[in-house]
């Protein structure tokens, strides 16, 4: 087929039109990169961009020579480990068992499940149970109160219902019995679905700021985005409420600023494009709901 | 008995996660009677004394609290103005026919959308503060005046806007983008023999495609009009701006965790999740109108 010029200037508009867009959505992350890396009279000056003027590494070594830094980056990666093993051994505990014909009562437990997903009571019911529980100041506090999301065990609900039938008479003949025929024959084939889900559990744990803020007020066990917030944001809009001795007389280099802002964010930019096509799975099964 | 011989696992199984959803998303349920009791700390939940709707007078003579909803709905009315970003990044993305150009803007759109908030309320302040950051200090030096992106009331609404664009838009677009792949690709040929032009078989053929798709989102946004999320305007806020910043659920958190005056902060969150489930359930009534199914 022969294409006009007219239709090969629509090509070149509609490249540029998505370039710009994808520019806006990763300029600010570039130019975060070269304000790290940027010695301190750069920065001041007004000099860098998109590329590291005087590269330096002393804002690194500053942010990594800083315990308070390393602690909650320590925290953080543990929380996130636990909390998607958690999470993961729970989900699939559930969705197996609500996955299964034969269970008895599983309509009613699922409608119990499905409900929670319109009802939210809000911040302040789910604040004073965690208190009642005695979490507050506990990494728990972050880890159970959210154990399993009803979303993400409806998509795998959905994906493990998919299994042939005739797997598990053929399995029963065997004299496979449930626990056995969940852990040999259904992980395995539902590997895809784990990986989903395990990522954005992990994701989730990683960027967590909203319960820490609520509940976790002792510095020495704040995770690494609230450790941030206070670092970044309040100390330098809210000086009025800085709650870390910092205030608008003293703020914090902006190179460190950076620094920290990458060394939050690098974890995420190192495994998101690898693992894309799993994100992308998940926000489409989500989609096509249970 | 046989049959629980066989199944009893299943039980043992969901035992666990049945007795999470139970103490997690229950109980707290049970706790919204905090709404109408003198909440005592040290009495409990049950021994403070019941005020009957006591509570719910006392927030709707605060001003705070209008406020608060006023600003909710307002910035989610500006987030609304945006609903057709994804779809048209969608349809762009779409009609890209270099596949290695198409897949990695795909990558860098989505990209954003797994930055915490707030990184990206440290990004905007190290890119958009009056005084030091780099977008003014660009400005200055072009010999222009700074804009206040986050000390002016307008401009941070535009700046939350614009952020919640920059963390959502390429995202939101798969789902318009995986319902283009549904379209039948028989339409378009048909199209191309009749002489179609592109922008007309975009606007006969991609469009009406994916329509369901748009009425569907489109909808339920709606119906959660009157939720906002706590991480995005938290992030952002700052103190010049607290009159249009402060909404429901930052307000929530201002008056019940910080000031510890539960009984209202939860009859506030009461108002809202209950607003918000009619909203929801409105939505999925018109959508089972207009488009014949339902959001659910």
């Amino acid at each position: 087929m022969v294409r006009s010029a007219g239709d090969k200037l629509l090509d070149v508009f509609i490249i540029v039109c998505v370039g710009i867009f994808s520019l806006f959505c990763v300029l600010p992350m570039i130019h975060i990169f070269a304000m790290s890396f940027s010695g301190n009279r750069a920065i001041m000056s007004g000099e860098v961009f998109l590329w590291p003027v005087d590269w330096s590494f002393h804002s690194y070594t500053a942010v990594f020579g800083d315990m308070s830094m390393i602690r909650p980056l320590v925290l953080t990666v543990i929380l996130v480990c636990v909390y998607t093993a958690i999470a993961l051994a729970m989900t699939v505990m559930a969705a197996y068992a609500l996955s299964r014909r034969q269970f008895r009562g599983k309509h009613i437990m699922f409608g119990l499940i499905v409900a929670t997903m319109f009802f939210n009571p809000g911040i302040i019911p789910n604040y004073l149970l965690v208190k009642e529980l005695g979490l507050i100041d506990s990494l728990w506090s972050l880890i159970l109160p959210v154990m399993i999301s009803a979303f993400h065990l409806i998509i795998m609900k959905t994906s493990f219902a998919q299994i042939p039938e005739e797997l598990e008479d053929s399995a029963w003949m065997d004299g496979c019995g449930h626990f056995r025929f969940l852990l040999t024959i259904v992980l395995p084939l539902q590997l895809p679905i784990l990986a989903t889900i395990g990522l954005y559990s992990a994701v989730n744990r990683w960027n967590t700021f909203q319960d820490a803020l609520f509940y976790i007020n002792d510095k020495n066990l704040y995770p690494l985005q609230l450790k941030l917030y206070q670092m970044i944001i309040n100390s330098q809009v809210n000086d009025a409420t800085a709650q870390e001795g910092f205030s608008a007389s003293t703020p914090i280099p902006q190179g460190i600023q950076s620094a920290s802002i990458m060394f939050a964010t690098v974890p995420i930019l190192l495994v998101y494009p690898w693992l894309q096509k799993y994100f992308i799975s998940g926000m489409l099964q989500g989609a096509v709901k249970g | 008995m046989a049959w629980f011989r066989r199944q009893w696992p299943l039980y043992v199984l969901m035992f666990l996660p049945m007795v999470y959803f139970l103490t997690f998303r229950y109980v707290p349920m049970g706790g919204v009677v905090v709404a109408f009791k003198d909440y005592n700390m040290f009495k409990g939940i049950w021994a403070s004394e019941w005020v009957g709707l006591d509570v719910f007078r006392e927030i709707f003579s605060m001003p705070e609290f209008y406020r608060a909803v006023r600003n909710t709905l307002m910035l989610n009315v500006f987030s609304l103005l945006t609903f057709p970003v994804p779809i048209i990044l969608a349809l762009l993305l779409n009609e890209l026919r270099i596949q290695w150009y198409k897949r990695l803007n795909q990558t860098l759109l989505y990209l954003p959308h797994f930055i915490s908030w707030v990184i990206v309320g440290g990004l905007a302040i190290r890119l958009l503060a009056t005084n030091t950051g780099s977008v003014n200090q660009f400005l200055k030096s072009l010999g222009l005046s700074p804009i206040p992106f986050l000390e002016n009331e307008w401009m941070w609404i535009l700046t939350y806007t614009g952020a919640g664009v920059w963390h959502y838009a390429g995202w939101g677009g798969i789902l318009y983008l995986a319902a283009l792949t549904g379209i039948n690709h028989e339409l378009y040929e048909a199209a191309e023999v009749d002489g179609a032009s592109r922008l007309r078989k975009i606007w006969h053929i991609t469009l009406p495609g994916i329509r369901p798709t748009i009425i569907v989102l489109f909808i339920l946004q709606i119906g959660h009009m009157a939720d906002i999320g706590f991480e995005q305007p938290y992030a952002l806020k700052n103190n010049y701006v607290m009159d249009v910043a402060q909404v429901i659920s930052t307000y929530v958190y201002t008056v019940g965790i910080q000031s510890a005056q539960f009984a209202i902060a939860t009859a506030i969150g009461l108002f809202q999740s209950v607003v918000g489930l009619i909203l929801l359930l409105t939505a999925e009534l018109i959508s089972r109108k207009v488009n014949n199914q339902g959001i659910f």
